[in-house]
Formats: structure tokens, sequence, C-alpha cells
């Protein structure tokens, strides 16, 4: 229990730094008003961006092709365009966002449903000491209670902690960490996990086999996710390893504790990311400050990003679409100043293109995405897998409380194209997620069932 | 869907609530009770189609206003459709997927006198339902559209004649084949409502 302890540990920190949804901050926009030659190549992609917007494929920012009319537009004009492209591909961003969060619940609910191993009950974590298994309703509510309060003083601390070594600079400590826990997630647990599915099916499977298969998976998974690697395998790394925690949370959390948990880890992302002193919001302001990216074991980012490796990185990269957070990178990642490891430098990209091809062509190739932590794709997979292991067998509840997290999450991305800074990713979902649980699993699923008993259609 | 959704929940409300008042030994009052429940969620689910087609209308104008040309990049019949198809999965995901996971596991249908073809007849009442919720979508925006209420009337009026016919289950006969007919019907009647005509269905048949 005490390695545990320690993985869940190192784990706890990260999962609450990936509670928020990031976004573009306000910055870029001075310096894309400044330049002028700046403003120049900015308008000249806005105009492409707009012309490929308005040929009806709003879907395709990516084709913008025919660059040769540089005319300039400017005035108020600009934040026009910015608020349409923004909505526009606000759609794009939200259908990119939708699909590693079903991905992620589908291998949840996939394996939930199917290995046994993460429905027993064996023991709790060291963070929820008390049980469940008392025989009163209301010693057991108070134990849950009591639970959650222990669960979430750790987070705030282990965040508290992190913020405070962001603070203070003492990246090699957070590096360490965060390599260290992803590598109990990518080894460990991915071992645990296989040998549960091997043994749900009935394979065998030799020492050595096994063995070349998790290192093999380990070190390309340690290396897509900390160095650079594709980025399809990188987001598909991110999402099983938020997979395998949310596993582990459902199997190790006892139910009422796991439902209040939810409940208040929602309202305590909502504290840290929008009060002025929370701790995500120092971060995220700190890690904007110092125009450096938040760490790369972190954060899913649906987009790739080709470093600009010439004269006017900043507002070339920077478009108008602002839902983006990938400019302050690009900026301190082409001047280079920052005194941080490599391995932090280039964690989201691809190999970058270094030739000092013109600011238009660098353009045409990238792709903008929005960035969602991974503690978001933690517990919503937790709050469907566990709806999946408890709700009587039922799979109107689980397909109920997915349908009503996507939508959470599609509100929380208009909110974020109207604020257009972090906002927690979080509240609205899980509220959602939680409603429609407790609500389909008491009121609906009766109806249904009578329903269908009677094979009566509505 | 999710409007579907939440239409559901509200119905399922009523009916519990009114489940749980009652006397549960009552037979004919449970199943007076539950005709209830079946129109009430039915009336509920026209009505959040109603509400969702205002939302989509607020939308369009949003993004009308912003467009530069004046035209929204989505129409409002392609969003009939998608509602109407939202709808449709949802409705027929929810009616279905249990019986698809019973379907997987040991047992035999009807063993207990009831009818055999419960799972094939449970199959075919939600696919028909799927098409006529994509369907009536359809009609229902362009009857919204166009303020034409008798269309919105009789959207409501088929959904209430559908679910009500499977009060007829399992005589098998009484539900399933007016279904079918009626969405024949709206199946016509959105065609001509969206622009087809027998014309142009030659001319997609004979591929020219």
């Amino acid at each position: 229990m005490i390695t545990f302890m320690n993985n869940s540990d190192s784990e706890e920190e990260p999962c609450n730094e990936r509670t928020s949804l990031m976004s573009a901050e306000s910055p870029p926009v001075p310096s894309y008003q400044d330049g002028l030659q700046a403003s120049g190549a900015g308008e000249a992609q806005a105009h492409r961006k707009r012309r490929t917007g308005s040929s009806r494929s709003p879907n395709n920012i990516a084709e913008g092709e025919m660059s040769d009319s540089g005319v300039p537009v400017r005035g108020s004009a600009l934040e026009n365009e910015e608020e349409e492209l923004t909505l526009k591909y606000g759609a794009k961003h939200v259908i990119m966002l939708f699909v590693p969060v079903t991905l992620c619940m589908i291998v949840v609910v996939a394996t939930i449903k199917s290995v046994r191993f993460y429905t027993e009950k064996n023991g709790q974590l060291i963070y929820t000491p008390f049980s469940e298994d008392t025989p009163s309703v209301g010693q057991r509510l108070l134990n849950s209670v009591l639970n959650t309060i222990i669960m979430i003083s750790v987070i705030v601390v282990m965040t508290v902690f992190l913020v405070l070594l962001y603070k203070y600079r003492c990246y090699k400590f957070i590096h360490g960490w965060l390599i260290l826990s992803s590598l109990m997630l990518l080894f460990l647990f991915t071992y645990i996990y296989l040998g549960e599915v091997l043994k749900t099916y009935n394979v065998a499977m030799d020492y050595p086999t096994l063995f070349l298969v998790i290192w093999n998976f380990g070190a390309v998974g340690m290396i897509c996710i900390h160095w650079k690697g594709p980025l399809q395998l990188q987001q598909a790394y991110l999402i099983m390893i938020s997979a395998l925690m949310a596993l582990v949370f459902i199997k190790y959390l006892p139910e009422w504790s796991a439902w209040v948990i939810l409940g208040a880890i929602s309202i305590y992302d909502l504290m840290a990311v929008l009060c002025p002193k929370g701790p995500l919001r120092m971060l995220v302001e700190t890690a904007q400050e110092r125009n450096e990216p938040i760490f790369p074991a972190l954060i899913y980012s649906s987009a790739m990003m080709w470093t600009v490796g010439m004269a006017k990185p900043d507002t070339a990269a920077r478009g108008p679409s602002q839902q983006m957070w990938d400019a302050a990178e690009d900026g301190r990642d082409n001047h280079g100043s920052s005194s941080h490891t490599d391995s932090q430098m280039s964690e989201t990209r691809s190999p970058v293109p270094t030739r000092p091809i013109t600011s238009l062509e660098e353009l045409e190739e990238e792709e903008r995405g929005v960035k969602l932590g991974l503690g978001d794709f933690i517990f919503y997979s937790v709050l469907v897998g566990k709806a999946a292991a408890t709700a009587s067998g039922d799979w109107n509840t689980t397909l109920a409380c997915f349908v009503a997290i996507l939508i959470g999450l599609c509100l929380t991305l208009l909110l974020l194209a109207v604020f257009k800074k972090a906002l927690p990713a979080l509240p609205i979902s899980i509220t959602f997620g939680l409603v429609f649980y407790f609500s389909t699993d008491n009121l609906v699923r009766p109806f249904m069932d009578t329903l269908a008993s009677h094979q009566l259609y509505i | 869907a999710f409007f579907w959704l939440v239409s559901l929940l509200l119905s399922s409300l009523i009916w519990f609530i009114a489940v749980k008042a009652s006397d549960p030994q009552d037979e004919p009052l449970q199943k007076g009770l539950l005709i209830f429940g079946v129109m009430f969620s039915v009336l509920l689910q026209e009505a959040f189609r109603f509400l969702y087609y205002k939302l989509l209308r607020k939308a369009i104008e949003g993004l009308v206003a912003l467009s530069e040309d004046g035209c929204s990049p989505i129409s409002i019949q392609q969003m009939a459709y998608v509602a109407g198809v939202g709808f449709g999965l949802m409705s027929g995901a929810f009616s279905m997927i249990n019986l698809l996971a019973d379907s997987l596991g040991p047992g035999t249908v009807g063993i207990h006198g009831d009818s055999q073809l419960y799972f094939l007849t449970s199959a075919f009442m939600t696919m028909v339902l799927i098409f006529l919720h994509t369907f009536w979508g359809i009609l229902f925006f362009h009857g919204c559209e166009h303020r034409r209420w008798w269309e919105i009337a009789a959207v409501v009026i088929m959904h209430l004649a559908v679910s009500g016919s499977t009060f007829c289950n399992p005589l098998y006969v009484g539900s399933l084949v007016p279904s079918y007919l009626m969405m024949a019907t709206a199946a016509v009647w959105a065609y001509i409502l969206s622009g087809g005509s027998a014309q142009n269905l030659r001319r997609f048949l004979l591929c020219k």
C-alpha cells in the first residue's frame, strides 16, 4: 500500500493541475495590433482564413493554399473577424475535444463492464481511510464526507506545493516528480491492467513477451509525453493514462465517497481557477508571464504547432483566432531564452521545421487547438465509469451521463469562446453528470423498465 | 439528444411521483398511470422539440449576424434534420440498449408465454421510431418556420398515434403496420418539403 500511496501521491497533484481548460490570453492582441508588418502577416492569415471560412468550409482552416492576396484589412473589422473565426472554429474545437473525451470514456466503460477486477472492492486508498461498511445511513454519510475532506485537502496541499515549486523555479524537482509519476502510470498500472484483462479473457502470456510489450509501451509513452513525438501518438498515450488513472479511482474509491468527491472537486476547481488567489489561476498566470507552457504531462492539446523559426514569430504564429493558448509557447520557443530543459520546449510539437520560410507558408501549416487538462479527462471518466459500475447494470444511466458530460463540455467551450481565458472544465459537466446520474438511476430507470416490459414506446 | 433526455427526465419524474402517490396493488390504475405517463411524455418531447427550435433560431440569428455575407453556414433545414436525428438516436438508444445488452446473455425469449418475437419487433419498432423522429424534426421545423400550425399539430398527433398504437403490443400487427405506414407518409411529406419531387427521385435513381 505504501508504494501505491506514493503513486497516488505523485498523481494527486498532477490530477489537480490538470483541472483547467486553457485558452489564449489577451496579451497576444496588443502585440498583434502593434507591429505593422506583424499585423500584415497576421492579417494575411486572417484574410486567408476568412476566405476559407467564407467558402463554406469552416471546418478546414488548413486548406488556405491560395495565399497571394496579402491585402491588409485594418481597423475594427479585425475584431469582428476575430470573433467570427472564434465562433466558427469553436465548433471545430468542440469536436476536437469530443473525440478524446469520448474515447477515454469508452475505454473506461468497456473495461468496467468486462473486467471484474475493477468493480471488486479490495481495500481503499490511504486518502479515504473511513470505511463505508457501516450499518447506518448517517454514519455512512459522515464517513464519506470525512473521506472527501481528507482527499480534497490532500489535493489542495499538493496543488499549492506545486505552484510554490513553480514560482520558485524548482523545475528539476517538478520534472523529476512528473517523470516518476508517469513512469509509475505507464509501467505499473499498465502491467496490472494488462494482467487483469488477460485474466478475464483467459489468455495465456509468458513473462518475456509481457516484459517486451510493457517495456516498449512504457518507453515510447515516456518519450512521447515528455519529449517529442507524433501528435496523435501523444494524444493516444494521454488518453490511455487518463483512463488508467480513472480506473484506479473507480476501483479504490468507495461509492458515496466517490460521488461526494466528484462534487467537491468541481467546486474546488471552480474556486482554484477563478479566484484571484486560486492556485491553478496563479499557475496559469505565472506560466503566461514567463511565456512558458504548462508541464507536458498534464495537458491534452488537440492540435499541433509548427514553431515558426523566423523573423516575426509571435504575431505570425498567433492569428486572430484567439482560442488557442499556444501563442505564448510559440513566442517562447522561438526566442529560446528560457532557462529550462529542452524537454519542456518541444513536448507538444512535432519535429520543427527550422527552415526560414516566409510567414505565410508557415501559417498555412498551422492548426490551432484548445487544451484540456488531464484531470478533467480523469474525472469525467470516473463519473461515467462509476455510473457504469454501480447503476444496477443499466446502460441508460451510462449513456445519460455521457451525453450530459459532453453537453457540459460544449457549454464550457462556449463560455471559453466568450471569455477567452482559462476556465475550469469540471463544474458544469460534473454537475450535469451528477444530476443526470441520480435522476436517471432513480426516476427514469423504473419508467423505462416498465415501458420495456409492456413493450410500449414513447 | 440532450433535449430529448431532459424531456424524458421530466416526464419520468412526473410518472414516478404519480406512481409513488398511488396504490401499487391496483393494477388497472397502474396501467392507467402508465398510459398517462406515455402520453405526457410524448407531449413533453414535442414541447422540447419546440424549445430546441427556438434555441436554434437564436443561434442562426447569431451566426448570420456574424457572417460576412449574410448567410449562415448551416441552413435551418439542415438543423431540422440534425435535430430530428438527435432526438431519434437518443430515443432509439434508450429503447434498445438494455435489450441489446440482455440479448447477449443467456436466456430464452418468451419462455413465460410472452411473444417470441420480442427482440425482433422491438428492433423494428425502434427503427421506425428513429426514422419518424427524423422526419418529424423536418416537418416540425418547417411548420415553425412558415407558421403553419397544422403541420405542427399533425406531428404531435402522429407521435401520439404511434405511441398509442404500441399499446396494442403484443398484437404486433396493430402497432408495427400503422407505424410503418405513418413513416412512409412522413417520409414523403418531409421529402417534398425539403424540395424533392418525383422528378428528382427519378433522376437520382437513373443516375443522371
